[in-house]
């Protein structure tokens, strides 16, 4: 560790800077048969007018340190031991001592302390309105009757760039939407002039361009109001786009902790430079790299013509609606044989509708699906249940949720086995054995067959979907928001795995995802949907560096950039529409 | 101006932890399959393990009644009517003043009050009835099947009297009437439920699997029939039994009865389940597999609904009780000779046999009591642990 003389003379100076402290903390939980160290000897310190942005992945325990440092702790945790000394004319206040119910404590939760959550929706009550939750906040810490309140709440929502404000406090959360919703939370935890803001993961929630807009806004408000900032979040772009001091957190250790500058460009610790590899790993184009020859130009394999899909335009015997949602409207593209299709848009966009339409378990309210298999062309709009069914050998889908998509009471064999059963192709010996292939074509041992989902990790668990739709030999996966639930370290690897089996397989993939990086690691080609409609289609080089149209050069610049020398959020190019 | 530092060492491989019991290695539950973890959610919570004992214990009177019960249910003596409990003792002082052990009930002597005539029993100790384990006693036939006379507990000389619980108003030993009345009440209950479950089970997955206007007809169906006040309707049907039937049938209608209005709520339970499940992944996933819809249904939902039908049938038995009880109670149910808890406490009806002989009233209260809120800890424990995958 460095510690020269200078070195100490200089961090004394600046501790008068220092708003809060945290001295070796450690928080202990009683699990059923054991107890877990979430935080071991953790030291911090929050600095006025600084950002430090806490990263690690799930699990690390950053949400519970931080959550510790306003006392609020889960029945079962207590703090084992250090302290989180808050820094006052009057002395030190340590918040690891202080009675949790005490009035000294909840002066400083909200009053010194602000947390921003990460999830806006829940965090918000829905039958109170916006105006009210924020004038309850603004008058638990203040001395104000109703009306000040109500004009102090107005300039806070104008702060935070809510558009009249003075109309929106009477509004409803439900009538927010994501990004105004996190801006709400933020006039709430400004409340009181805290000289400290927590923000947890304040942005995992919400799109891209959503995203930029809102760090955009928590930066510029800490900068003017003089805040010490702490950022949970696991997203490496975005400590490089708002972070001053960084700590990565693993395994409820700080491994490495230094300015953002050094953790980019000098990570010591094997575990950062590990996080930082994998996350800008995800910055170029593998499949670029990796493949043959281009696919374009191959045959077509899979053809979607003027797909469209309404949702809500029934004519029911009251009479009909006037508010029909067009979900997809008029989408066309190929996928050619062996090609890598990428599929990205912000959440609403209707990519996932798109992906279900293809493989009609949302049937397309018009437009034309053909498959080009090894036989005649299929119209798949048109195919019977029957039809439907062989069809779906050949076109297989990998789900988002690793946790949701596997049924928790089968055994692992009969999971990746069911398609091969029910299709009577295999049973007995010949069944287990192929399981056990397919187990180790997606790099899990054949011996876990006997054992349950429970007993996997969310990135094992994605293997066993993989195994799953590879048992029936498919042609074409389509893989929706496949690595979205998974940790960063793990989506390369599993992105990895792809590209490795379709050299294998002759397999073509449509790639649903909302992430940018992962569509480009992984693609050849890249269409970008908003509100429905395809908007742009090239290839994955070009969308991302090249992007022709306005739509998609605001979603790429909003995208944040791992390198703290090179913010690109700040610079981003705005969309109105 | 910030100090950059690290700590000096190879990244961990999995979270710090320290067992709670160093002793005993933390169980791999990997290959632990639904039940398992179900079972070891359960048995976490002690109060509902205790029910569930409780809830066996009296299954096994039930089915033992003959045996346990000291006498049969229907043998009176008019000269023993509302005479009190007597207590068990375990040592008897001969005539030369030494002590032995011998299990035994002290008589009693009976005195009639010449103004009032009323009857009063005083504890005689100078009558001893030795008492003994697997005694000779009342002939009966063992399930309707061979006929047998040996009881648990009883006084070693059938001719003499044993009443731990007292008598009723005919002279008849209550705690035998309550063993056998234990038969007829928790049986009713499964009968019942069993009713309400295939009801319930078959009409509730109908209603949520195919939806539309299966659905909406199921539907009505049920809240019609749970809008109607039961206690006038089942009057009404219980009324409406011919006289003549035996008991037997009579016992069966009135367990038709109460099913068929306690299958509704077993029927909107599996429904929301059903369509909870239908939006899961895992059944998209199966269904695009290949999976007909009745392999989706047998195989990937219906297991996953097991546990918690088992938890809300727990939760119907004690309606069925109850209601049982209730009918019983207001003389439309079962009659005697059945003895079932409801018909015993139909005894306890009037103030003279609450001011005189109150254990009429405690003992089948309290079986009833402890029945119905076994059941209910029992299956509030299984609903808990229902759902083992829950995060």
């Amino acid at each position: 560790m460095l510690t020269s003389p200078e070195m100490t003379a200089r961090t004394t100076d600046l501790d008068k800077d220092v708003v809060l402290e945290v001295q070796d903390l450690s928080l202990d939980f009683r699990l059923r048969t054991e107890v877990l160290h979430a935080a071991r000897n953790v030291n911090l310190k929050l600095r006025r007018g600084q950002t430090l942005c806490l990263v690690g992945e799930s699990g690390s325990g950053k949400s519970v340190t931080a959550r510790a440092l306003m006392h609020i702790i889960d029945r079962n945790g207590a703090i084992a031991g250090g302290r989180i000394l808050l820094k006052d004319q009057k002395g030190d206040i340590d918040i690891a001592t202080l009675d949790e119910r005490g009035k000294e404590l909840l002066s400083i939760r909200g009053g010194r302390i602000g947390l921003i959550f990460q999830e806006p929706m829940s965090s918000l009550s829905p039958v109170h309105t916006i105006g009210s939750q924020i004038i309850e906040a603004v008058r638990l810490h203040s001395r104000m009757n109703k009306s000040e309140a109500r004009e102090r709440t107005i300039d806070l929502l104008r702060q935070v760039e809510i558009p009249n404000p003075d109309k929106m406090v009477d509004r409803y959360t439900f009538e927010f939407s994501g990004g105004m919703r996190q801006r709400a939370m933020i006039a709430m935890a400004l409340a009181s002039d805290p000289d400290i803001l927590i923000a947890d993961e304040p942005t995992t929630a919400l799109d891209v361009t959503t995203q930029a807009e809102i760090l955009d806004l928590i930066k510029r408000l800490q900068e003017s109001r003089g805040m010490a900032m702490l950022l949970i979040t696991h997203d490496m772009g975005v400590v490089a786009e708002v972070a001053d001091e960084v700590a990565v957190m693993h395994f409820g250790r700080i491994v490495e902790f230094g300015s953002v500058d050094e953790i980019f460009y000098t990570p010591k610790h094997a575990y950062t430079q590990r996080l930082l590899d994998s996350t800008v790993k995800l910055e170029q184009n593998r499949r670029a790299a990796t493949r043959v020859e281009t696919p374009v130009g191959q045959e077509i394999i899979l053809s979607a013509r003027n797909l469209t899909k309404v949702y809500g335009a029934t004519k029911g015997w009251l009479g009909g609606n006037s508010f029909a949602l067009k979900a997809v409207d008029d989408v066309s593209f190929d996928l050619h044989a062996g090609e890598n299709l990428g599929v990205v848009g912000e959440s609403g966009s209707g990519k996932t509708t798109l992906g279900r339409m293809l493989l009609r378990t949302v049937e397309p309210t018009s437009g034309k699906v053909t498959f080009f298999g090894q036989e005649a062309p299929v119209d798949v709009t048109g195919l019977s249940k029957r039809g439907l069914r062989a069809f779906h050998r050949q076109v297989r889908l990998v789900f988002q949720d690793p946790f949701a998509s596997l049924n928790p009471r089968m055994t692992v064999r009969d999971i990746v086995g069911d398609p091969l059963l029910v299709a009577g192709e295999l049973s007995g010996k010949a069944l287990d054995d192929r399981v056990a292939e397919l187990l180790e074509l997606v790099g899990l041992d054949p011996a876990m067959r006997e054992r349950y989902p429970h007993a996997f990790s969310g990135g094992q668990r994605q293997r066993i979907g993989i195994a799953r739709a590879l048992a029936l030999d498919p042609r074409i996966i389509i893989a929706d928001e496949a690595t979205a639930a998974l940790d960063v370290s793990i989506r390369a690897q599993i992105l990895d795995l792809l590209l490795s089996i379709q050299k294998r397989l002759d397999l073509s993939f449509i790639f649903i995802s909302h992430d940018i990086s992962v569509v480009r690691y992984f693609c050849d080609r890249v269409a970008v949907m908003h509100r429905g409609k395809l908007v742009e289609l090239g290839t994955a080089e070009q969308i991302c560096t090249a992007p022709r149209e306005a739509y998609t050069k605001s979603l790429i610049s909003a995208v944040p950039n791992p390198d703290p020398r090179n913010k690109r959020m700040m610079h981003r190019t705005r969309f109105r529409a | 101006m910030t100090v950059h530092t690290f700590i000096d060492e190879e990244p961990d491989t999995g979270p710090s932890t320290t067992p709670l019991k160093p002793s005993k290695a933390t169980s791999d539950m990997g290959d632990a399959n639904q039940w398992t973890l179900i079972w070891y959610k359960f048995s976490r919570n002690k109060l509902a393990v205790v029910s569930g004992f409780v809830i066996l214990f009296f299954c096994f009177v039930g089915l033992f009644a003959e045996v346990l019960a000291p006498s049969a249910p229907d043998v009176s003596r008019p000269q023993f009517t509302n005479a009190p409990p007597q207590s068990l003792g375990l040592f008897v002082t001969d005539a030369d003043g030494s002590s032995r052990f011998q299990l035994h009930v002290t008589g009693y002597t009976m005195e009639v009050d010449p103004a009032s005539l009323r009857r009063s029993y005083v504890v005689d100790p100078e009558q001893i009835v030795p008492v003994g384990l697997f005694v000779q006693g009342a002939p009966y036939k063992m399930w309707g099947l061979f006929d047998a006379n040996i009881h648990l507990l009883g006084p070693t000389d059938p001719g003499e009297t044993m009443y731990l619980l007292g008598t009723d108003r005919l002279g008849r030993d209550l705690l035998s009437r309550l063993i056998h009345g234990t038969r007829i009440s928790m049986s009713i209950g499964l009968v019942g439920v069993s009713i309400s479950l295939v009801l319930g089970v078959v009409l509730g997955s109908l209603s949520g699997f195919y939806g539309g206007v299966v659905d909406t007809v199921i539907q009505r169906v049920i809240e019609v029939i749970s809008s109607m006040p039961t206690i006038p309707l089942w009057l009404g049907l219980a009324a409406a039994i011919p006289l003549t039937w035996s008991p037997l049938m009579v016992y069966f209608i009135i367990t038709l009865i109460v099913s068929l209005f306690g299958w509704t709520g077993l029927a909107r339970e599996v429904r929301g389940r059903f369509f909870a499940l239908r939006g899961e992944d895992f059944v998209t996933a199966a269904k695009l597999d290949g999976s007909s819809e009745r392999r989706v249904i047998f195989r990937h939902i219906l297991p996953s609904l097991t546990s918690h039908i088992l938890a809300v049938v727990t939760l119907a038995l004690p309606t069925m009780i109850v209601a049982e009880t209730a009918l019983s109670f207001l003389g439309i149910g079962l009659k005697a000779p059945i003895v079932s808890w409801g018909v015993l406490l139909q005894e306890a009806q009037n103030v003279r046999t609450i001011a005189n002989a109150s254990w009429q009233l405690v003992w089948p209260a309290a079986a009833v009591v402890v029945t119905v809120l076994a059941y209910n800890f029992l299956g509030d424990g299984l609903r808990d642990a229902a759902d083992p995958y829950e995060s």
